[in-house]
Protein backbone atom coordinates (compact mmCIF):
# COMPACT_ATOMS: atom_id res chain seq x y z
CA UNK A 1 0.00 0.00 0.00
CA UNK A 2 1.20 3.21 -0.51
CA UNK A 3 0.85 6.71 1.28
CA UNK A 4 -2.20 8.24 1.19
CA UNK A 5 -0.23 11.71 0.94
CA UNK A 6 1.51 10.52 -2.12
CA UNK A 7 -0.87 9.03 -3.60
CA UNK A 8 -3.83 11.57 -3.67
CA UNK A 9 -1.21 14.29 -5.24
CA UNK A 10 -0.58 11.58 -7.91
CA UNK A 11 -4.49 11.05 -8.41
CA UNK A 12 -4.55 14.83 -8.83
CA UNK A 13 -2.00 15.54 -11.13
CA UNK A 14 -3.47 12.55 -13.53
CA UNK A 15 -6.61 14.65 -12.98
CA UNK A 16 -5.24 17.77 -13.86
CA UNK A 17 -3.59 16.15 -17.04
CA UNK A 18 -6.80 14.87 -18.25
CA UNK A 19 -8.50 18.14 -17.92
CA UNK A 20 -6.12 19.34 -20.01
CA UNK A 21 -6.17 17.14 -22.81
CA UNK A 22 -9.85 18.06 -22.49
CA UNK A 23 -9.55 21.76 -23.49
CA UNK A 24 -6.20 21.03 -26.09
CA UNK A 25 -8.78 18.66 -27.93
CA UNK A 26 -11.35 20.60 -27.98
CA UNK A 27 -9.08 23.62 -29.45
CA UNK A 28 -7.69 20.98 -31.97
CA UNK A 29 -11.30 20.31 -32.95
CA UNK A 30 -11.36 23.93 -34.59
CA UNK A 31 -9.97 22.61 -37.80
CA UNK A 32 -10.65 19.47 -40.10
CA UNK A 33 -7.15 18.81 -40.33
CA UNK A 34 -6.46 18.50 -36.78
CA UNK A 35 -10.20 17.46 -35.37
CA UNK A 36 -9.48 13.54 -35.42
CA UNK A 37 -5.96 13.81 -33.86
CA UNK A 38 -7.91 16.19 -31.07
CA UNK A 39 -10.31 13.51 -30.66
CA UNK A 40 -8.09 11.11 -29.58
CA UNK A 41 -6.27 14.09 -27.20
CA UNK A 42 -9.97 14.30 -25.27
CA UNK A 43 -9.97 10.28 -25.31
CA UNK A 44 -6.54 10.20 -24.32
CA UNK A 45 -6.92 12.35 -21.41
CA UNK A 46 -9.82 10.51 -20.58
CA UNK A 47 -8.02 7.01 -20.24
CA UNK A 48 -5.74 9.11 -18.04
CA UNK A 49 -8.49 10.28 -15.42
CA UNK A 50 -9.94 6.96 -15.83
CA UNK A 51 -7.15 4.48 -15.23
CA UNK A 52 -5.54 7.13 -12.57
CA UNK A 53 -8.90 7.11 -10.76
CA UNK A 54 -8.86 2.76 -10.60
CA UNK A 55 -5.26 2.32 -9.34
CA UNK A 56 -6.04 5.42 -6.65
CA UNK A 57 -8.94 3.04 -5.37
CA UNK A 58 -7.34 0.15 -6.04
CA UNK A 59 -3.88 1.25 -4.09
CA UNK A 60 -5.83 3.44 -1.53
CA UNK A 61 -4.39 2.76 2.46
CA UNK A 62 -7.73 1.17 3.95
CA UNK A 63 -9.32 -0.18 0.68
CA UNK A 64 -12.46 1.35 -0.17
CA UNK A 65 -14.33 4.41 1.20
CA UNK A 66 -16.44 2.73 3.80
CA UNK A 67 -17.23 -0.32 1.34
CA UNK A 68 -16.26 -3.71 0.80
CA UNK A 69 -13.33 -3.27 -2.02
CA UNK A 70 -14.21 -6.51 -3.40
CA UNK A 71 -17.74 -6.01 -4.04
CA UNK A 72 -17.17 -2.31 -5.32
CA UNK A 73 -14.60 -3.25 -8.00
CA UNK A 74 -16.95 -6.27 -9.17
CA UNK A 75 -19.17 -3.32 -9.62
CA UNK A 76 -16.63 -0.97 -11.39
CA UNK A 77 -15.57 -4.25 -13.40
CA UNK A 78 -18.81 -5.69 -14.41
CA UNK A 79 -20.17 -2.13 -15.27
CA UNK A 80 -17.47 -1.13 -17.50
CA UNK A 81 -17.76 -4.59 -19.40
CA UNK A 82 -21.67 -3.85 -19.99
CA UNK A 83 -21.16 -0.27 -20.61
CA UNK A 84 -18.25 -0.20 -22.49
CA UNK A 85 -19.69 -2.92 -24.85
CA UNK A 86 -23.00 -1.70 -25.57
CA UNK A 87 -21.39 1.68 -26.28
CA UNK A 88 -18.90 -0.04 -28.97
CA UNK A 89 -21.25 -1.98 -30.29
CA UNK A 90 -23.63 0.79 -31.07
CA UNK A 91 -21.02 3.23 -32.08
CA UNK A 92 -19.52 1.38 -34.66
CA UNK A 93 -22.42 -0.43 -36.24
CA UNK A 94 -24.96 2.96 -36.53
CA UNK A 95 -25.14 4.24 -39.78
CA UNK A 96 -24.49 7.88 -40.10
CA UNK A 97 -27.74 9.02 -40.74
CA UNK A 98 -28.51 7.57 -37.43
CA UNK A 99 -25.64 9.60 -35.92
CA UNK A 100 -27.78 12.76 -33.91
CA UNK A 101 -30.18 10.28 -32.14
CA UNK A 102 -27.47 8.12 -30.61
CA UNK A 103 -25.13 11.08 -29.72
CA UNK A 104 -28.38 11.44 -27.50
CA UNK A 105 -28.98 8.22 -26.50
CA UNK A 106 -25.41 8.55 -24.96
CA UNK A 107 -26.15 12.21 -23.41
CA UNK A 108 -29.17 10.55 -21.90
CA UNK A 109 -27.12 7.98 -19.93
CA UNK A 110 -23.98 10.61 -19.24
CA UNK A 111 -27.36 12.49 -17.42
CA UNK A 112 -28.36 9.24 -15.65
CA UNK A 113 -25.03 8.84 -14.60
CA UNK A 114 -25.04 12.23 -12.86
CA UNK A 115 -28.24 12.02 -11.39
CA UNK A 116 -27.79 8.67 -10.32
CA UNK A 117 -24.83 9.51 -7.89
CA UNK A 118 -26.67 12.85 -6.15
CA UNK A 119 -29.42 9.93 -5.65
CA UNK A 120 -27.15 7.59 -4.13
CA UNK A 121 -25.47 9.98 -1.78
CA UNK A 122 -29.00 11.68 -0.39
CA UNK A 123 -29.78 7.91 0.23
CA UNK A 124 -26.49 7.35 2.47
CA UNK A 125 -27.13 10.27 4.48
CA UNK A 126 -29.78 10.80 7.21
CA UNK A 127 -29.75 14.45 8.02
CA UNK A 128 -29.50 17.71 5.65
CA UNK A 129 -25.57 17.88 4.17
CA UNK A 130 -23.59 21.35 4.25
CA UNK A 131 -24.90 23.93 1.70
CA UNK A 132 -22.44 23.30 -1.13
CA UNK A 133 -23.36 19.85 -1.05
CA UNK A 134 -27.22 20.49 -0.70
CA UNK A 135 -27.23 22.57 -3.23
CA UNK A 136 -25.66 20.51 -5.39
CA UNK A 137 -27.34 17.37 -4.86
CA UNK A 138 -30.56 18.99 -5.42
CA UNK A 139 -29.48 20.30 -8.60
CA UNK A 140 -27.38 17.54 -9.67
CA UNK A 141 -30.89 15.47 -9.27
CA UNK A 142 -33.31 17.79 -10.68
CA UNK A 143 -30.35 18.17 -14.50
CA UNK A 144 -29.74 14.87 -14.28
CA UNK A 145 -33.36 14.11 -14.39
CA UNK A 146 -34.41 15.98 -16.93
CA UNK A 147 -31.22 15.52 -19.71
CA UNK A 148 -31.95 11.31 -18.98
CA UNK A 149 -35.87 11.40 -20.22
CA UNK A 150 -35.13 14.49 -22.14
CA UNK A 151 -32.64 13.24 -24.61
CA UNK A 152 -34.65 9.70 -24.85
CA UNK A 153 -37.86 11.50 -26.12
CA UNK A 154 -35.34 13.39 -28.61
CA UNK A 155 -33.62 10.26 -29.36
CA UNK A 156 -36.79 8.45 -30.17
CA UNK A 157 -38.32 11.14 -31.67
CA UNK A 158 -35.21 10.99 -34.11
CA UNK A 159 -35.70 7.16 -34.80
CA UNK A 160 -39.20 7.58 -35.41
CA UNK A 161 -40.29 5.71 -32.75
CA UNK A 162 -41.98 8.64 -31.21
CA UNK A 163 -43.82 11.02 -33.64
CA UNK A 164 -41.45 13.55 -35.38
CA UNK A 165 -44.45 16.19 -35.26
CA UNK A 166 -45.24 17.77 -32.00
CA UNK A 167 -46.99 16.38 -29.87
CA UNK A 168 -49.23 18.57 -27.67
CA UNK A 169 -50.20 17.12 -23.91
CA UNK A 170 -53.87 18.30 -22.80
CA UNK A 171 -53.17 21.05 -20.67
CA UNK A 172 -50.04 20.35 -21.66
CA UNK A 173 -48.64 24.06 -20.30
CA UNK A 174 -50.26 23.82 -16.96
CA UNK A 175 -48.63 19.91 -16.43
CA UNK A 176 -45.33 21.59 -17.23
CA UNK A 177 -45.59 24.86 -15.02
CA UNK A 178 -46.91 22.18 -12.13
CA UNK A 179 -43.85 20.47 -12.60
CA UNK A 180 -41.50 23.14 -12.02
CA UNK A 181 -43.77 24.37 -9.16
CA UNK A 182 -43.04 21.12 -7.05
CA UNK A 183 -39.50 21.27 -8.34
CA UNK A 184 -38.73 24.69 -6.82
CA UNK A 185 -40.49 24.85 -4.18
CA UNK A 186 -39.29 20.90 -2.86
CA UNK A 187 -35.40 22.12 -3.87
CA UNK A 188 -35.84 25.17 -1.54
CA UNK A 189 -37.26 23.17 1.02
CA UNK A 190 -34.19 20.91 0.91
CA UNK A 191 -31.65 23.91 0.81
CA UNK A 192 -33.53 25.52 3.86
CA UNK A 193 -31.59 22.90 5.42
CA UNK A 194 -34.46 20.21 5.98
CA UNK A 195 -33.78 16.20 5.32
CA UNK A 196 -36.41 14.65 3.50
CA UNK A 197 -36.31 11.40 1.14
CA UNK A 198 -40.55 11.57 -0.12
CA UNK A 199 -39.31 15.59 -0.91
CA UNK A 200 -36.09 13.94 -2.95
CA UNK A 201 -37.86 11.32 -4.50
CA UNK A 202 -40.93 14.21 -5.46
CA UNK A 203 -38.13 16.42 -6.89
CA UNK A 204 -37.04 13.50 -8.60
CA UNK A 205 -40.32 11.99 -10.21
CA UNK A 206 -41.68 15.63 -11.20
CA UNK A 207 -37.86 16.11 -12.63
CA UNK A 208 -38.44 13.01 -15.04
CA UNK A 209 -41.58 13.34 -15.63
CA UNK A 210 -40.33 17.11 -17.16
CA UNK A 211 -38.12 16.04 -19.37
CA UNK A 212 -41.06 14.01 -21.35
CA UNK A 213 -43.44 17.11 -21.23
CA UNK A 214 -40.84 19.59 -22.17
CA UNK A 215 -39.40 17.68 -25.38
CA UNK A 216 -42.64 16.14 -26.39
CA UNK A 217 -44.06 19.41 -28.08
CA UNK A 218 -40.90 20.54 -29.73
CA UNK A 219 -40.80 19.25 -33.45
CA UNK A 220 -38.02 16.82 -34.67
CA UNK A 221 -36.92 19.61 -36.97
CA UNK A 222 -36.29 21.53 -33.90
CA UNK A 223 -34.17 18.35 -32.16
CA UNK A 224 -30.75 19.28 -33.34
CA UNK A 225 -31.28 22.23 -30.69
CA UNK A 226 -32.90 20.51 -28.17
CA UNK A 227 -30.07 17.76 -27.89
CA UNK A 228 -27.50 20.63 -28.11
CA UNK A 229 -29.25 22.14 -25.12
CA UNK A 230 -29.57 18.85 -23.07
CA UNK A 231 -25.88 17.96 -23.73
CA UNK A 232 -25.62 21.64 -22.12
CA UNK A 233 -27.23 20.49 -19.07
CA UNK A 234 -25.69 16.86 -19.24
CA UNK A 235 -22.13 18.94 -18.64
CA UNK A 236 -23.78 21.09 -15.63
CA UNK A 237 -24.62 18.03 -14.28
CA UNK A 238 -21.94 16.41 -14.50
CA UNK A 239 -20.20 19.58 -12.69
CA UNK A 240 -22.95 19.23 -9.97
CA UNK A 241 -22.03 15.97 -9.10
CA UNK A 242 -18.48 17.14 -9.23
CA UNK A 243 -19.67 19.50 -6.19
CA UNK A 244 -21.50 16.93 -4.60
CA UNK A 245 -18.12 14.87 -4.61
CA UNK A 246 -15.59 17.46 -4.53
CA UNK A 247 -14.07 16.05 -7.24
CA UNK A 248 -12.40 18.93 -9.63
CA UNK A 249 -11.86 16.55 -12.43
CA UNK A 250 -15.89 16.41 -12.83
CA UNK A 251 -16.48 20.06 -11.99
CA UNK A 252 -13.98 21.22 -15.03
CA UNK A 253 -15.04 19.03 -17.39
CA UNK A 254 -18.64 19.19 -16.73
CA UNK A 255 -18.38 23.22 -16.83
CA UNK A 256 -16.10 23.23 -20.08
CA UNK A 257 -19.26 20.98 -21.47
CA UNK A 258 -21.88 23.09 -20.16
CA UNK A 259 -20.18 26.06 -21.75
CA UNK A 260 -20.00 25.00 -24.76
CA UNK A 261 -23.33 23.06 -25.38
CA UNK A 262 -24.85 26.95 -24.41
CA UNK A 263 -22.94 28.34 -27.54
CA UNK A 264 -23.33 25.52 -29.66
CA UNK A 265 -27.25 25.53 -29.00
CA UNK A 266 -27.30 29.54 -29.57
CA UNK A 267 -25.65 28.66 -32.64
CA UNK A 268 -27.68 26.36 -34.04
CA UNK A 269 -30.92 28.32 -33.40
CA UNK A 270 -29.87 31.46 -34.80
CA UNK A 271 -29.10 30.07 -38.07
CA UNK A 272 -32.04 28.65 -38.14
CA UNK A 273 -33.55 32.32 -37.15
CA UNK A 274 -35.02 31.28 -33.80
CA UNK A 275 -34.84 32.10 -30.24
CA UNK A 276 -33.90 28.56 -27.51
CA UNK A 277 -37.03 30.01 -26.20
CA UNK A 278 -38.85 29.79 -28.85
CA UNK A 279 -37.94 26.48 -29.73
CA UNK A 280 -38.37 25.45 -26.20
CA UNK A 281 -42.00 26.78 -26.31
CA UNK A 282 -42.70 24.17 -28.81
CA UNK A 283 -45.38 23.58 -31.49
CA UNK A 284 -44.33 25.65 -33.81
CA UNK A 285 -42.98 23.33 -36.38
CA UNK A 286 -44.26 20.06 -38.49
CA UNK A 287 -41.42 17.41 -37.34
CA UNK A 288 -40.73 15.10 -40.43
CA UNK A 289 -44.22 15.41 -42.14
CA UNK A 290 -43.62 16.48 -45.88
CA UNK A 291 -47.18 15.88 -46.75
CA UNK A 292 -49.04 18.25 -49.19
CA UNK A 293 -50.09 17.70 -52.61
CA UNK A 294 -48.40 18.38 -56.00
CA UNK A 295 -48.82 21.68 -56.91
CA UNK A 296 -50.80 23.60 -54.37
CA UNK A 297 -51.94 27.08 -54.12
CA UNK A 298 -50.19 30.33 -55.67
CA UNK A 299 -48.20 30.94 -58.69
CA UNK A 300 -47.17 28.53 -61.26
CA UNK A 301 -44.08 26.16 -60.79
CA UNK A 302 -42.19 25.07 -63.82
CA UNK A 303 -42.23 21.10 -63.95
CA UNK A 304 -39.04 19.92 -65.70
CA UNK A 305 -38.30 16.15 -66.67
CA UNK A 306 -35.59 14.10 -66.12
CA UNK A 307 -33.87 14.20 -69.13
CA UNK A 308 -33.99 18.17 -69.33
CA UNK A 309 -32.77 18.32 -66.13
CA UNK A 310 -29.71 16.29 -67.50
CA UNK A 311 -29.31 18.21 -70.49
CA UNK A 312 -28.83 21.06 -68.31
CA UNK A 313 -26.48 19.52 -65.96
CA UNK A 314 -24.25 17.65 -68.89
CA UNK A 315 -24.11 21.11 -70.73
CA UNK A 316 -23.09 23.24 -67.98
CA UNK A 317 -19.65 24.64 -66.70
CA UNK A 318 -20.04 25.15 -63.43
CA UNK A 319 -22.88 23.29 -60.81
CA UNK A 320 -23.99 23.57 -57.42
CA UNK A 321 -25.44 21.11 -55.52
CA UNK A 322 -27.39 22.63 -52.50
CA UNK A 323 -28.20 19.58 -50.31
CA UNK A 324 -30.68 19.63 -47.68
CA UNK A 325 -32.84 17.94 -44.90
CA UNK A 326 -34.61 15.84 -47.88
CA UNK A 327 -31.71 14.57 -49.60
CA UNK A 328 -30.51 13.16 -45.65
CA UNK A 329 -33.58 12.33 -44.88
CA UNK A 330 -33.47 10.10 -48.27
CA UNK A 331 -30.30 8.90 -47.34
CA UNK A 332 -28.92 9.97 -51.39
CA UNK A 333 -25.45 11.13 -50.18
CA UNK A 334 -24.01 8.29 -52.31
CA UNK A 335 -26.35 9.06 -55.26
CA UNK A 336 -25.50 13.24 -55.53
CA UNK A 337 -21.58 11.73 -55.29
CA UNK A 338 -22.59 9.14 -57.78
CA UNK A 339 -23.90 12.14 -60.05
CA UNK A 340 -21.36 14.80 -59.40
CA UNK A 341 -18.31 12.42 -60.30
CA UNK A 342 -20.27 12.14 -63.55
CA UNK A 343 -20.41 15.33 -63.92
CA UNK A 344 -16.75 16.03 -63.28
CA UNK A 345 -15.78 13.04 -65.79
CA UNK A 346 -17.80 15.52 -68.42
CA UNK A 347 -15.31 18.56 -67.56
CA UNK A 348 -18.32 19.82 -65.15
CA UNK A 349 -17.14 22.06 -62.25
CA UNK A 350 -19.31 20.83 -59.33
CA UNK A 351 -19.27 22.17 -56.12
CA UNK A 352 -21.35 21.70 -52.90
CA UNK A 353 -22.98 25.04 -50.90
CA UNK A 354 -23.64 23.88 -47.57
CA UNK A 355 -26.21 25.49 -45.51
CA UNK A 356 -24.81 26.25 -41.70
CA UNK A 357 -27.88 24.13 -40.66
CA UNK A 358 -28.63 21.81 -43.92
CA UNK A 359 -29.26 18.15 -42.64
CA UNK A 360 -30.37 17.33 -39.54
CA UNK A 361 -28.09 19.31 -37.42
CA UNK A 362 -24.89 21.79 -38.25
CA UNK A 363 -22.20 20.27 -39.70
CA UNK A 364 -24.30 16.94 -40.38
CA UNK A 365 -24.77 17.38 -44.00
CA UNK A 366 -20.33 17.46 -44.18
CA UNK A 367 -20.32 13.92 -42.27
CA UNK A 368 -22.78 12.37 -44.54
CA UNK A 369 -21.17 14.06 -47.89
CA UNK A 370 -17.87 12.88 -46.44
CA UNK A 371 -19.02 9.48 -45.78
CA UNK A 372 -19.97 9.19 -49.36
CA UNK A 373 -16.34 10.18 -50.24
CA UNK A 374 -17.23 13.49 -51.39
CA UNK A 375 -13.75 15.48 -51.19
CA UNK A 376 -13.90 18.25 -48.72
CA UNK A 377 -12.59 20.93 -50.71
CA UNK A 378 -15.71 20.59 -53.13
CA UNK A 379 -17.92 21.65 -49.43
CA UNK A 380 -18.32 24.89 -49.60
CA UNK A 381 -19.54 27.26 -46.80
CA UNK A 382 -22.52 29.38 -47.23
CA UNK A 383 -20.25 32.80 -46.72
CA UNK A 384 -17.83 31.52 -49.06
CA UNK A 385 -20.35 30.03 -52.27
CA UNK A 386 -23.20 32.81 -52.33
CA UNK A 387 -20.83 34.95 -54.16
CA UNK A 388 -20.23 31.99 -56.81
CA UNK A 389 -24.07 31.50 -57.38
CA UNK A 390 -24.20 34.24 -60.10
CA UNK A 391 -21.57 32.13 -61.80
CA UNK A 392 -23.65 28.93 -61.87
CA UNK A 393 -24.74 27.75 -64.58
CA UNK A 394 -27.39 25.45 -63.08
CA UNK A 395 -27.77 25.08 -59.26
CA UNK A 396 -29.33 21.86 -58.19
CA UNK A 397 -31.60 21.75 -54.96
CA UNK A 398 -31.87 18.36 -53.41
CA UNK A 399 -34.37 18.57 -50.51
CA UNK A 400 -33.62 21.86 -49.15
CA UNK A 401 -36.33 24.48 -48.62
CA UNK A 402 -36.77 27.21 -46.49
CA UNK A 403 -32.66 28.14 -46.52
CA UNK A 404 -33.22 28.83 -49.91
CA UNK A 405 -36.23 30.72 -50.22
CA UNK A 406 -35.50 34.62 -50.97
CA UNK A 407 -38.23 35.53 -48.96
CA UNK A 408 -35.82 35.81 -46.22
CA UNK A 409 -34.14 38.59 -47.76
CA UNK A 410 -37.85 40.53 -47.06
CA UNK A 411 -38.65 41.29 -43.72
CA UNK A 412 -42.53 40.43 -42.50
CA UNK A 413 -41.93 36.65 -42.92
CA UNK A 414 -41.49 33.40 -40.68
CA UNK A 415 -37.78 33.02 -42.23
CA UNK A 416 -36.96 36.59 -42.38
CA UNK A 417 -33.84 37.42 -41.69
CA UNK A 418 -32.58 34.04 -41.58
CA UNK A 419 -29.35 33.19 -43.54
CA UNK A 420 -30.10 32.07 -47.17
CA UNK A 421 -27.97 30.30 -49.73
CA UNK A 422 -28.58 32.87 -52.79
CA UNK A 423 -29.27 30.00 -54.84
CA UNK A 424 -31.81 32.47 -57.17
CA UNK A 425 -28.61 33.86 -58.70
CA UNK A 426 -27.80 31.22 -60.54
CA UNK A 427 -28.53 31.15 -64.38
CA UNK A 428 -30.32 27.99 -64.09
CA UNK A 429 -31.89 26.47 -60.96
CA UNK A 430 -33.24 22.30 -60.84
CA UNK A 431 -35.07 21.59 -57.75
CA UNK A 432 -35.93 17.86 -56.98
CA UNK A 433 -38.37 17.56 -54.61
CA UNK A 434 -40.81 14.99 -53.45
CA UNK A 435 -44.21 17.58 -54.14
CA UNK A 436 -44.72 21.00 -53.54
CA UNK A 437 -45.01 20.45 -49.27
CA UNK A 438 -44.39 23.31 -47.14
CA UNK A 439 -40.71 23.26 -45.52
CA UNK A 440 -39.74 23.70 -42.00
CA UNK A 441 -41.34 27.26 -41.26
CA UNK A 442 -44.79 26.39 -43.00
CA UNK A 443 -44.61 29.14 -46.22
CA UNK A 444 -44.51 28.82 -50.02
CA UNK A 445 -40.63 28.82 -51.28
CA UNK A 446 -40.59 31.81 -53.44
CA UNK A 447 -37.52 30.16 -54.99
CA UNK A 448 -40.05 27.73 -56.74
CA UNK A 449 -41.94 29.98 -59.03
CA UNK A 450 -39.26 31.66 -60.09
CA UNK A 451 -39.13 31.47 -63.76
CA UNK A 452 -35.67 30.31 -64.01
CA UNK A 453 -36.36 26.99 -61.93
CA UNK A 454 -37.59 23.92 -62.89
CA UNK A 455 -39.05 21.38 -60.33
CA UNK A 456 -38.57 17.58 -60.58
CA UNK A 457 -40.78 15.91 -58.08
CA UNK A 458 -38.92 12.77 -57.04
CA UNK A 459 -37.89 11.69 -53.85
CA UNK A 460 -34.14 12.62 -53.43
CA UNK A 461 -32.76 9.16 -54.35
CA UNK A 462 -34.84 8.44 -56.91
CA UNK A 463 -34.40 11.33 -58.48
CA UNK A 464 -30.70 11.40 -58.60
CA UNK A 465 -30.75 7.77 -59.49
CA UNK A 466 -32.98 8.72 -62.25
CA UNK A 467 -30.35 11.89 -63.43
CA UNK A 468 -27.71 9.32 -63.30
CA UNK A 469 -29.25 7.46 -65.54
CA UNK A 470 -30.35 10.02 -68.12
CA UNK A 471 -26.79 11.49 -67.92
CA UNK A 472 -25.12 8.55 -68.70
CA UNK A 473 -27.63 7.92 -71.62
CA UNK A 474 -26.74 11.25 -73.15
CA UNK B 1 -20.75 26.89 7.24
CA UNK B 2 -17.34 26.31 8.57
CA UNK B 3 -14.44 28.47 7.43
CA UNK B 4 -12.82 25.83 6.02
CA UNK B 5 -16.13 24.73 4.13
CA UNK B 6 -16.35 28.37 2.77
CA UNK B 7 -12.86 28.12 1.61
CA UNK B 8 -13.20 24.83 -0.07
CA UNK B 9 -16.72 26.03 -2.09
CA UNK B 10 -14.94 28.73 -3.31
CA UNK B 11 -11.94 26.58 -4.43
CA UNK B 12 -14.50 24.51 -6.30
CA UNK B 13 -16.22 28.17 -7.71
CA UNK B 14 -13.28 29.27 -8.96
CA UNK B 15 -12.26 26.18 -10.90
CA UNK B 16 -15.91 26.26 -12.29
CA UNK B 17 -16.25 29.70 -13.36
CA UNK B 18 -13.03 29.25 -14.83
CA UNK B 19 -13.87 26.23 -16.94
CA UNK B 20 -16.93 27.86 -17.72
CA UNK B 21 -15.09 30.95 -19.27
CA UNK B 22 -12.50 28.40 -20.99
CA UNK B 23 -15.48 26.54 -22.67
CA UNK B 24 -17.36 29.90 -23.98
CA UNK B 25 -13.36 30.90 -25.81
CA UNK B 26 -12.49 27.77 -26.73
CA UNK B 27 -15.93 26.59 -28.78
CA UNK B 28 -16.66 30.08 -30.14
CA UNK B 29 -14.11 29.84 -32.49
CA UNK B 30 -14.99 26.39 -34.23
CA UNK B 31 -16.57 26.63 -37.89
CA UNK B 32 -20.51 25.54 -38.16
CA UNK B 33 -19.17 22.39 -40.42
CA UNK B 34 -17.68 20.88 -37.29
CA UNK B 35 -20.28 20.98 -34.98
CA UNK B 36 -21.97 18.02 -35.33
CA UNK B 37 -18.38 16.53 -34.26
CA UNK B 38 -17.94 18.50 -31.91
CA UNK B 39 -21.50 17.95 -29.74
CA UNK B 40 -20.56 14.44 -29.86
CA UNK B 41 -16.78 15.32 -28.82
CA UNK B 42 -17.78 17.69 -26.04
CA UNK B 43 -21.19 14.60 -25.19
CA UNK B 44 -17.90 12.23 -24.86
CA UNK B 45 -15.97 14.74 -22.10
CA UNK B 46 -19.13 14.59 -19.78
CA UNK B 47 -18.53 10.73 -19.75
CA UNK B 48 -15.90 11.77 -17.12
CA UNK B 49 -18.91 11.06 -15.03
CA UNK B 50 -17.24 7.73 -14.79
CA UNK B 51 -14.60 8.82 -12.36
CA UNK B 52 -17.33 10.15 -10.28
CA UNK B 53 -19.48 6.59 -10.55
CA UNK B 54 -16.12 4.91 -9.47
CA UNK B 55 -16.27 6.41 -6.18
CA UNK B 56 -19.91 5.85 -5.42
CA UNK B 57 -19.83 1.96 -6.04
CA UNK B 58 -16.08 1.47 -4.06
CA UNK B 59 -18.05 3.28 -1.00
CA UNK B 60 -21.49 1.62 -1.78
CA UNK B 61 -22.63 -0.40 1.31
CA UNK B 62 -25.83 -0.89 0.63
CA UNK B 63 -27.49 -3.44 -2.05
CA UNK B 64 -29.75 -0.68 -3.25
CA UNK B 65 -26.75 1.80 -2.94
CA UNK B 66 -24.70 -1.08 -5.11
CA UNK B 67 -27.61 -1.06 -7.44
CA UNK B 68 -27.83 2.03 -8.29
CA UNK B 69 -23.67 2.66 -8.55
CA UNK B 70 -23.51 -0.63 -11.13
CA UNK B 71 -25.95 1.14 -13.40
CA UNK B 72 -23.95 4.64 -13.00
CA UNK B 73 -20.91 3.09 -14.02
CA UNK B 74 -22.59 0.97 -17.02
CA UNK B 75 -24.26 4.89 -18.33
CA UNK B 76 -21.23 6.53 -17.77
CA UNK B 77 -19.02 4.02 -19.71
CA UNK B 78 -21.48 3.60 -22.39
CA UNK B 79 -21.83 7.73 -22.55
CA UNK B 80 -17.08 7.91 -22.77
CA UNK B 81 -16.95 4.66 -25.44
CA UNK B 82 -19.75 4.97 -27.30
CA UNK B 83 -18.73 8.90 -27.58
CA UNK B 84 -15.58 8.98 -28.50
CA UNK B 85 -15.78 5.93 -30.81
CA UNK B 86 -18.77 7.69 -32.68
CA UNK B 87 -16.51 10.80 -32.96
CA UNK B 88 -13.85 9.23 -33.97
CA UNK B 89 -15.99 7.74 -36.79
CA UNK B 90 -17.32 11.41 -37.93
CA UNK B 91 -14.27 13.22 -37.77
CA UNK B 92 -12.44 10.17 -40.00
CA UNK B 93 -14.65 11.32 -42.36
CA UNK B 94 -12.82 14.53 -43.24
CA UNK B 95 -9.60 12.73 -44.38
CA UNK B 96 -8.32 14.91 -47.23
CA UNK B 97 -7.72 13.03 -50.28
CA UNK B 98 -4.13 13.33 -50.95
CA UNK B 99 -4.33 15.34 -53.89
CA UNK B 100 -6.20 18.99 -52.65
CA UNK B 101 -5.56 21.52 -49.67
CA UNK B 102 -6.51 24.73 -50.70
CA UNK B 103 -5.46 26.65 -47.37
CA UNK B 104 -1.92 24.51 -45.90
CA UNK B 105 -1.24 27.57 -44.47
CA UNK B 106 -4.11 27.72 -41.78
CA UNK B 107 -2.99 24.52 -40.69
CA UNK B 108 -0.55 23.23 -38.23
CA UNK B 109 1.75 20.30 -38.46
CA UNK B 110 -0.35 17.70 -36.93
Amino acid sequence: MIDIAILEPLVRIAWLVGAVAFVLGLIRMNSPATARNGNLLSAGGMAVAIIATALYLLLRPGGGLGGSLTVGWLIIVVGIAIGGGLGLYTARTVKMTAMPQLVSLFNAVGGGAAALIAIDGYLRISAAPGLQENVATVLDIVIGSITFTGSLIASGKLMGRIPGKPIQIPGGQLVTAALAIIVVVGGIYLWAGNYSLPVMFLILAASLVFGVTMTLPIGGADMPVVISLLNSFTGTAVAMAGFVLENPVLIIAGALVGASGAILTKLMADAMNRSVINIMVGGFGGGDSVAGAVGAEGASVRELGVDDAAIQLAYAQHVIVVPGYGLAVAQAQHAVRELAELLEERGVDVKYAIHPVAGRMPGHMNVLLAEANVPYPQLKEMDDINPEFERADVALVVGANDVTNPAARRAGTPVSGMPILDVDHAKSIVVIKRSMGKGYAGIDNELYTNPKTGMLFADAKEGLASLVAAVKAL
Amino acid sequence: MTPAEISDFLTNFTIFTLAILCGFAVISKVPATLHTPLMSGANSIHGIVLVGSMFIAVAATEPLSQILSLIAVAFATMNVVGGYVVTDRMLQMFKRKPVAAPKPADEPEA
